[in-house]
């Protein structure tokens, strides 16, 4: 069951990526070039999906999209964790005023909603990819720092820390060697929870017009466009909708599948 | 008390309180250790053995505040700063823990984490760390060493897993080793080994021993000196001998009465501690 969830998750995210690949090189048709004589094509042949109210094949669109879904997560899932992970390690591990400080600005932090920071960020900057990255990336900063704090407590507690003072450890190696090792399954599985919900967010914050500017196809963009046609082409919407929906639970179910598969204690009782 | 400058280990009149509690977990404990030697702490739970020991190896909890004098090969390891403390820990002094199932890090290697202590303290180049892990883990008793330095911790068994602790403990040759009830965790016949080895060990190395236990059956074996603690205090010291045969304090009889169960007449009654002994109400 364990190893179906991993399979599954990993077809599914592989799909993405490739996706994303394959349309640096190659896509059916031109994704971006307006067509008026091939407007809404239902689906068929050579439209495998049809065409959107533009005459832009859905295929090429949903393709070229994948990029701007993997580049949102990884970049903004990137510099989350990267400030969040030490931030709560450090917290969790050294304590009192710090750890009181640390965790408190993470409060705030965590009760700006992505949007919101997008929203100011777009209004300040004008509304762009970079804009909705590093929104979608500090607003999660909270959700690892969390993690890490509670889990390096549960580390630095147990025996094997203070096994390892005992030979002399410092504390920079603690961290490095045991509270590391040990909250990296948890960092994994809120990495991909993490990862998922940017790509929600960055599908609805182009659908808004607070991400990537309009002329790109992107998820989000699509389904904005299908709204229009909601009516007279329904299946417009379904397309990019169900592209989020299958990306959003390939990552959860790489996740769930990782966090077995990294934990050794798990590994051994399949 | 004056004791030559070649104790191993000196305490004098320690006392830990925690928090702003008005009872001391500790109070006024002094002994010495001689190189070496073997001293026995036995005491039941809340006794205060176990706060003794992290005092001597300087890992109190920071609520904790202790107060008299710990030397250690005369360094005074009250308020010694942290790197100090780390230097001396592993190389001076080392620790056996009572649960071989959490002393572990789940997620390394057994092998890499003896390793690790040898790394820290003489900065073995990895290949040579290898083969002495193995050695040790040979020592120890584990027939296949090579196999055991590649396993996780859960692939092995509790009794595995104390020799490999116990390796960790010895692989520096440290001169004294505190063993916090190292067989407890494990059931009799293992248990039994596992002492047997470790007086092999420590009679190897020369190493002196604090061996704290709530079982002066297993104190026995591997000690000659015990002190008995109770409620934070000393009650009664002096020789394994002495205390069997002639035990002074009330709670020092019951403890020698329930250690040699043998002793009892079939059909009786099995003795406690509390026949011997009153607690009394200090402890709330």
């Amino acid at each position: 069951m364990k190893r179906f969830q991993l399979v599954v998750g990993l077809v599914l995210v592989g799909l993405v990526v490739a996706s994303a690949i394959v349309s640096l090189f190659w896509t059916p048709f031109d994704p971006i070039q307006v067509d008026g004589a091939n407007r809404l094509r239902p689906p068929g042949w050579p439209h495998l999906l049809g065409t959107d109210g533009f005459g832009i094949d859905i295929v090429s669109q949903l393709l070229v999209g994948a990029r701007a879904t993997l580049l949102v997560g990884i970049v903004s899932v990137g510099v989350s964790a990267v400030v969040g992970v030490p931030l709560g390690m450090v917290a969790g591990q050294l304590g009192g005023w710090l750890d009181e400080v640390v965790m408190r600005a993470a409060d705030i932090v965590y009760a700006f909603p992505a949007l919101i920071l997008a929203m100011l960020f777009a209004s300040v900057w004008g509304a762009s990819t970079v804009t909705a990255m590093a929104a979608i990336g500090i607003s999660t900063i909270p959700a690892f720092a969390r993690v890490s704090r509670a889990g390096a407590l549960q580390v630095v507690a147990s025996d094997f820390v203070l096994a390892a003072r005992v030979s002399g450890t410092s504390r920079l190696g603690i961290a490095v060697r045991h509270v590391g090792p040990n909250i990296a399954p948890v960092v994994g599985v809120q990495a991909s929870v993490v990862f998922a919900l940017a790509i929600l967010a960055e599908a609805a914050l182009s659908y808004l017009g607070l991400g990537t500017p309009r002329s790109v196809p992107t998820w989000g963009n699509m389904l904005r466009q299908a709204q229009d046609q909601l009516f007279t082409a329904p299946l417009q919407s379904v397309w990019p909708g169900l592209a989020i929906a299958l990306a959003v639970l390939g990552f959860n179910l790489l996740g769930d599948g990782l966090r077995d598969y990294l934990d050794p204690r798990l590994r051994e009782v399949q | 008390m004056s004791t030559p400058p070649t104790s191993l280990l000196e305490v004098t009149d320690l006392g830990v309180r925690f928090g702003h509690r008005r009872i001391e977990a500790v109070r006024a404990v002094s002994f010495s250790l001689e190189p070496g030697q073997r001293l026995g702490v036995i005491g039941e739970s809340g006794s205060g053995k176990t706060v003794t020991a992290l005092a001597v190896m300087g890992l109190l909890p920071e609520n904790a505040t202790a107060s008299g004098s710990i030397r250690v090969a005369g360094t005074e390891i009250l308020g010694l700063a942290e790197p100090e403390l780390a230097r001396l820990r592993g190389n001076v002094l080392s620790m056996v823990f009572q649960e071989p199932m959490t002393a572990l890090d789940p997620t390394m290697r057994v092998g890499r984490q003896v390793a690790e202590v040898l790394r820290l303290h003489q900065g073995a180049e990895p290949g040579r760390a290898r083969e002495r892990v193995v050695d040790m883990l040979t020592r120890v008793g584990l027939d296949d060493a090579e196999r055991v330095a590649d396993a996780y911790p859960h692939q092995l068994s509790g009794g595995q897993r104390q020799r490999v602790i116990l390796a960790m403990a010895v692989i520096n040759s440290p001169r004294l080793v505190i063993c916090d009830e190292p067989t407890t965790a494990l059931d009799v016949t293992v248990q039994a080994k596992v002492l047997r080895l470790l007086d092999e060990v420590l009679t190897e190395s020369g190493a002196a021993c604090l061996f704290i236990s709530h079982d002066l059956a297993v104190v026995s074996q591997v000690c000659d000196q015990v002190v008995v603690m109770l409620d934070g205090r000393i009650v009664e010291a002096g020789t394994v001998a002495e205390l069997f045969t002639a035990p002074r304090h009330p709670y020092t009889r019951g403890l020698v009465a329930t250690a040699r169960l043998d002793l009892v007449e079939p059909g009786q009654r099995l003795p406690v501690v509390e026949d011997f002994y009153e607690a009394d109400e200090v402890r709330s």
